[in-house]
């Protein structure tokens, strides 16, 4: 036997960081700054809505972004203001540096004028973002 | 490694969802037992089955053939399918760290196979226990490293 701190720190950081991950999964967080990026339809292949505009990034190695984007499609068919566009990170690498995609799934929440007011990373849940566009005005 | 990020424009092939799950069950306690213990063979052991998982699929690791035979007839709710490549890729980024692991016992560096294999229990513990999705959070990450 030998000693017992390695798998001590392993548990105990790995737990807390498991607890912070699966809260912060989902989550929509508004930009701090009124001054997001502005996107428009030839960016992100689809005219924007007239309300607001969802734009999920996806990449191959991700199982909940089928599962993302299978909702929030589904979420869209009921609300024509609202658009929803989905875009392969991969293919799309500058525009992922220039906004900063660090993970995926990772959804854009953008405004009527393509302004992005935040964003959510992981399976958001459907309050979630009922919640995220209720703040869209 | 290569192999996998060849595969990933075909069309996915779909697995039960659990069958990674489990797997990831059974690689946090063998992981835990190597780290425990400082047995090198125990990673070794894991390595092999990573690359299997890498290589051929997660479908056909030894661990995957029991979650088949022993579990699966055992669990009622209809299965949940996933694309296979996310969990390729955590195998590939776990078999990474196990051949690291046993290269620093090989060249007498202890403490190389301990951290090799503590990055390696955390990825799996994480996975088990709460669904982290390796591939989300550091595809993207290298990716932009490697084309910056």
């Amino acid at each position: 036997m030998k000693s017992l701190i390695p798998i001590a720190i392993v548990a105990a950081s790995s737990t807390l960081f498991g607890i912070w991950y699966k809260r912060s999964r989902g989550e929509f967080r508004a930009k701090k700054s009124s001054h997001g990026p502005t996107l428009n339809a030839q960016i992100i292949g689809v005219e924007l809505g007239s309300k607001a505009t969802m734009v999920q990034f996806s990449s191959a190695f991700c199982s909940p972004c089928r599962a993302t984007k299978v909702l929030l499609e589904h979420m869209v068919t009921t609300m024509p203001e609202i658009h929803y566009a989905h875009i392969d990170a991969e293919s799309h690498l500058e525009l992922v540096r220039e906004l900063d995609i660090r993970s995926t799934p990772t959804t854009l929440f953008l405004n009527s004028a393509g302004v992005e007011v935040g964003r959510a990373m992981g399976t958001p849940k459907r309050e979630q973002v009922l919640k995220a566009l209720e703040a869209i005005v | 490694m290569t192999q996998v990020l060849s595969n990933k424009t075909t069309t996915p092939v779909l697995i039960d969802a659990r069958g990674p799950r489990f797997s990831a069950v059974l690689t946090t306690l063998v992981l835990a037992t190597a780290l425990i213990s400082g047995q090198s063979w125990i990673l070794l052991a894991q390595g092999i089955v990573f690359a299997i998982g890498a290589f051929r699929g997660p479908q056909f690791t030894p661990y995957a053939f029991i979650f088949r035979t022993l579990v699966k007839p055992r669990i009622k709710d209809a299965a949940k399918t996933e694309d296979v490549r996310p969990p390729q890729f955590a195998q590939s980024v776990g078999l990474i760290f196990a051949v690291v692991g046993v290269a620093g016992t090989l060249v007498g560096i202890p403490a190389i196979f301990t951290i090799a294999t503590s990055f390696a229990l955390a990825a799996a513990f994480l996975n088990a226990a709460f669904n982290f999705c390796l591939g989300c959070e550091i595809y993207l990450l290298l990716l932009r490293i490697r084309k910056a």
